[in-house]
């Protein structure tokens, strides 16, 4: 057990690639933490434990044993978060379990949107925090700009800030001084009872659930029996350690330290970020504040494109569930796609990245549905009784709009900061968005715009066109704010008379006509021609908003075929059964599975 | 009775030369400055005799000598062929012997000399009739130089027949009607009109992809085209028979015929593929596609390179996609026992809906719009 006044905990805020893996490789170097042999780069994201951790990645920690110049040995308890913000719970519950931050920014490059999105939730979680300026290696280099930017946009002095290169390893020892001598020590009552917050968990194959924690009271030791307060869960502790990268035996942890407890756990779904672990008998009474349950935003369907493979999928989806809480699914069945999932997920990174891991390590090919976001639809009262509220995850389960008060969407505050030059193209995408400004400053020649956006028309390709409009210089962050009521409706899309469930979204009533007449044309060149006419149409309830019709075929035949073509258009017409595998029949027309995606991407 | 019969049985000889590659072509061919032709005449003998003991007890209803330009062919070397056919099948009393010819003087002057081997019917590649466009399509010929070799072969040979290619670059509707025109008082009994196909690998193949093949005509005017081609065709006595093949009825190309109603055929030299029947069971051949490769293997025993056997349901696709080129249609009863099940009658009854295609006498019948569509049909029809 280490002494309260010898421990410093903190986490380093960055925007990628702005050096944060490199500065802590110099950390752990510097200490000699590693032995020089053992030192490989990004010593950090490259441990065993992180690929195991699969996405669910959050934190990693590291514990780092420092003589200072003083004479006194200290420990510093470093987490390393993604900082991305579909994962912004966990990095808030990260941060929580530290005093303090090292603030770096390329001194090259300045201040960014993700440094913005990062360095507000340290301030959040009341955070000492050091600016560290980085790369001063290169020619390039200005730190006094970018000082004189931390202070104009995050607000905090950077008079002190410190000059480092962490490819050259200058400035590393006053980075270390300064953990000591800035951040605070944490408190803590060691004759409590236990009071441990559980920062993160993993799935290790031979020790089974890894569950990480910060112990803010009392002392947690091996043989324990503890309690998980938020399901009142018990389990026997069978082992505890630090890593230091790699796990390492302790007898004790006390207040304010680091480590990691394993308890014969199964499931990585028994284990809460956020939750409060005490002793099983006198434990403590008060659960640390602000635990919630992961909630998916972003929801949508997939299907295995080879219906055969439905099974396979649920297995998948299954096991990948196991060790990700933040993920949830359902059974869906739809006319045109057949039986799948209807899934949540944080973000459409971590979408993303489930889809990719179920089609590349299960090897299923699947057909992804337009995301949507969750829509909180108020039905009408009954005399005097106030009507029930309805969470919407698919726009295909959209109730009956006569039965339907109103509808509330979430919202988003988005920070952009963006070169001068492109301000005005952003301007008019967020614009175009449904945006609304909050704020627009200046950093330098860049400048720092808020705007309060619906997240439903974020999700889908907000980011790409930011990327497209401003070449790749915008840096683009976002956070929830909360629900608010808009004029949205329902709009379905018909195919040759016949409604195809899986491209039905909600839409803001002024922009249904574009959408529609948009998605129309898209479905135009997605849809290969049949041997006659197909009608496409968009429909709010009842009524038609947009129609395009795609002609018929009439040219498809080979012109010459004999004797040696027999072999050769059959071998032909075998690549046409597996492409027409790829596509969903509704009625008598067969869309490609990429119309479902691409349809929904606006161009505009 | 074996399902071959049906269709009758020929022999397709393939000679893979050529003067010049054409840039739209994708056959088999290739240019080579000298050719040993003993030793050519040779091989295909050799060949006839390797195939002959697993299919004896057959008469040979056609011999097609194609390619490759088989009017590169010595006279003697075609005369070595047809003989040893004749040495191992008895002909049919109206057998026919077509040869392609490309309609180049030199080449005109070695049609007597085919005439003399056996052959009675040619089929030249004339292609266009502008020479614009026959010097875009990489021809080595003009048109007075075609015209020439046609009068030359129509005094030699009682059927001639020549090909064309259309919905070219720049082409358009009212040009192609005129040159359709212009083609058909050419004509005797027999046309061949192919629409430009853009097949990968070719010169044409590459520019198509880098988009430097301009003009060419939308699938809509193509569809035009066609349909005005079967009009104007009929009207000339010259009704379609298949997709792209016009005759006076009893001038069909009875050897193409032979594919179409899926019969049985021996194919010899590089890259000639069969379809065989032997014991009961449809097999499809393919030989060596590389003239070299090809010699080599035929002095060492055999140009069979490939031998596959045809489950039901490939013969029974084959079947569909040839017969469904046909204006006749398609024999129904005949795919029930090459199958051993119907086609699915609700999609027939969707096509027979859209006005594709037709049924009489248990027959299936694509019309002209559907003949326009057929790979969406044979899809519809085969693709669970
Ligand atoms: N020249 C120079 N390059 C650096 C320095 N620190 C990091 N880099 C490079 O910047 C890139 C991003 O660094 P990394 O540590 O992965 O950034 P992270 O995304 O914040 O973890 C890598 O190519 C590093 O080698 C520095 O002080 N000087
Ligand atoms: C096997 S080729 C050989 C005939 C001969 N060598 C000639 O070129 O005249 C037979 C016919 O196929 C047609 N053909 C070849 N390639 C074609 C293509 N890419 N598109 C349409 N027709 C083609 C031509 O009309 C040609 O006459
Ligand atoms: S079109 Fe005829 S001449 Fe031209 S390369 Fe092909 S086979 Fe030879
Ligand atoms: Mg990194």
């Amino acid at each position: 057990m280490t002494e309260l006044d010898k421990i410093r905990n903190f986490s380093i805020v960055a925007h990628i690639d702005h050096g944060k893996s490199t500065l802590a490789d110099r950390l752990i170097q510097e200490t000699g933490t590693v032995e020089d042999r053992d030192m490989k780069e990004q010593l950090l994201d490259s441990m065993d434990i992180e690929r195991e951790r699969g996405i669910t990645i959050k934190a990693n920690t590291v514990r780092i044993d420092y003589k200072a110049e003083n004479g006194e040995t200290y420990v510093l308890n470093l987490i390393d978060t993604p900082g991305h913000v579909d994962f912004a719970y966990e990095v808030s519950r990260s941060m929580r379990a530290v005093e303090g931050s090292l603030l770096v920014v390329d001194s090259t490059q300045g201040v960014e949107a993700q440094t913005l999105a990062n360095v507000y939730q340290a301030i959040d979680a009341d955070h000492e925090i050091v600016p560290v300026l980085n790369k001063i290696d290169l020619p390039a280099s200005d730190c006094d700009r970018v000082a004189e930017q931390i202070e104009d946009v995050i607000g905090i002095d950077a008079t002190d800030a410190i000059q480092v290169s962490a490819k050259t390893g200058q400035g590393i020892r006053e980075t270390l001084e300064a953990i000591v001598h800035k951040l605070p020590a944490p408190s803590g009552d060691r004759d409590a009872p236990l009071k441990a917050m559980l920062v993160d968990s993993w799935y290790d194959a031979y020790l089974g659930v890894i569950v990480l924690v910060r112990i803010m009271d009392g002392t947690l030791k091996k043989g324990m029996r503890v309690k998980f307060m938020s399901n009142g869960t018990l389990h026997h502790v069978d082992r505890i350690g630090v890593f230091r990268p790699a796990m390492q035996a302790v007898d004790v942890l006390g207040p304010g330290e680091i480590g990691f407890l394993t308890a014969s756990i199964k499931q990585v779904r028994d284990t809460r970020v956020g939750d409060t672990i005490t002793n099983d008998r006198n434990g403590t009474e008060l659960a640390l504040p602000g635990y919630k349950p992961a909630q998916p935003v972003v929801f949508c369907g997939l299907f295995p494109v080879d219906s055969a493979e439905f099974e396979d999928l649920r297995d998948a989806i299954d096991k990948l569930a196991l060790n990700d809480a933040s993920f949830s699914y359902e059974m869906e069945t739809s006319a045109a796609l057949g039986f799948g999932f209807r899934c949540g997920f944080l973000g459409l990174l971590h979408l993303e990245v489930i889809r990719d891991r179920i089609e590349r390590e299960y090897n299923i090919e699947l057909i992804t549905t337009a995301p949507s976001v969750v829509y909180h639809v108020y039905m009408k009262g009954k005399e005097g009784i106030e009507g029930e509220m309805i969470e919407l995850h698919n726009p295909a389960d959209m109730p009956d709009m006569s039965k339907v008060d109103h509808i509330e969407e979430p919202r988003i505050k988005a920070t952009i900061l963006v070169p001068d030059e492109y301000l005005g193209d952003v301007l008019k995408l967020c614009q175009d968005r449904r945006g609304i400004q909050e704020d627009l400053t200046y950093a330098g020649s860049r400048a720092m715009v808020v705007y309060d956006l619906p997240l439903n028309e974020v999700v889908f390709d907000f980011y790409d066109r930011l990327k497209s409009v401003t070449k790749g210089y915008a840096s683009f962050d976002y956070q929830m704010t909360g629900y608010r009521e808009d004029n949205l409706v329902k709009m379905s899309v018909l195919v040759n008379d016949e409604p195809v469930d899986a491209l039905s979204m909600m839409v803001h009533r002024d922009r249904a006509e574009m959408r529609g007449r948009a998605m129309c044309e898209k479905l135009k060149d997605l849809i290969p021609r049949h041997m006659f006419k197909i009608p496409i149409q968009a429909a709010i309830g009842g009524k038609v908003i947009a129609r395009e019709t795609l002609s018929a075929l009439r040219k498809d035949v080979t012109a010459k075929c004999y004797g040696g073509d027999a072999t050769r258009k059959r071998k032909l017409l075998d690549k046409q059964k597996a492409g027409k595998k790829k596509m969903r029949q509704f009625g008598k027309v067969d869309i490609p599975q990429e119309a479902f995606i691409s349809a929904l991407k606006m161009d505009s | 009775m074996d399902d071959w019969r049906n269709g009758g049985f020929g022999l397709y000889v393939h000679w893979p030369f050529c003067q010049a590659k054409c840039p739209y072509c994708d056959f088999n061919s290739h240019v080579t400055a000298r050719i040993d032709q003993t030793k050519w005449a040779e091989a295909y003998r050799r060949e006839l005799l390797r195939a002959a003991p697993q299919l004896s007890g057959r008469v040979l209803n056609t011999i097609f000598f194609g390619g490759g330009t088989p009017s590169l062919m010595h006279p003697d070397t075609v005369a070595t062929v047809i003989d040893a056919a004749r040495e191992i099948w008895p002909f049919s009393n109206d057998i026919e012997i077509s040869l392609e010819a490309n309609p180049t003087s030199v080449e005109a002057g070695r049609f007597v000399g085919y005439r003399d081997a056996g052959v009675n019917r040619i089929s030249m590649g004339v292609q266009a009739l502008n020479d614009e466009d026959l010097r875009r399509l990489g021809r080595m010929h003009s048109v007075s130089e075609a015209r020439a070799a046609f009068d030359v072969a129509r005094n030699c040979f009682d059927r001639v027949s020549f090909d064309l290619i259309y919905a070219r670059q720049g082409q358009t509707i009212e040009t192609w009607k005129a040159e359709l025109n212009d083609a058909l008082s050419m004509a005797i009994d027999h046309l061949s009109l192919y629409q430009l196909t853009i097949e990968a690998g070719t010169a044409f193949g590459d520019r198509y992809e880098r988009g430097t093949l301009r003009d060419l005509p939308s699938d809509d005017n193509a569809a035009d085209m066609y349909l005005a081609t079967q009009e104007i065709c009929e009207a000339h006595g010259l009704p379609a028979y298949e997709v792209s093949n016009h005759a006076r009825p009893g001038a069909e190309s009875r050897h193409n015929l032979i594919y179409w109603r899926y019969g049985d055929y021996l194919g010899v030299g590089p890259g000639a593929h069969g379809r065989l029947t032997l014991g009961g069971d449809r097999y499809a051949t393919e030989t060596y596609l590389q003239p070299g490769a090809w010699m080599e293997a035929v002095i060492s025993g055999s140009g069979e390179a490939q031998r596959t056997l045809l489950s039901k349901d490939d013969a029974s696709a084959e079947f569909l996609m040839m017969g469904m080129r046909l204006v006749e249609g398609l024999d129904m009863g005949r795919y029930r026992n090459i199958s051993g099940k119907d086609l699915p009658a609700d999609r027939i009854a969707h096509l027979v809906d859209l006005g594709m295609v037709e049924t009489r006498d248990d027959r299936l019948i694509a019309t002209d719009d559907g003949r326009a569509v057929l790979n969406a049909i044979l899809r519809e029809l085969l693709v669970e």
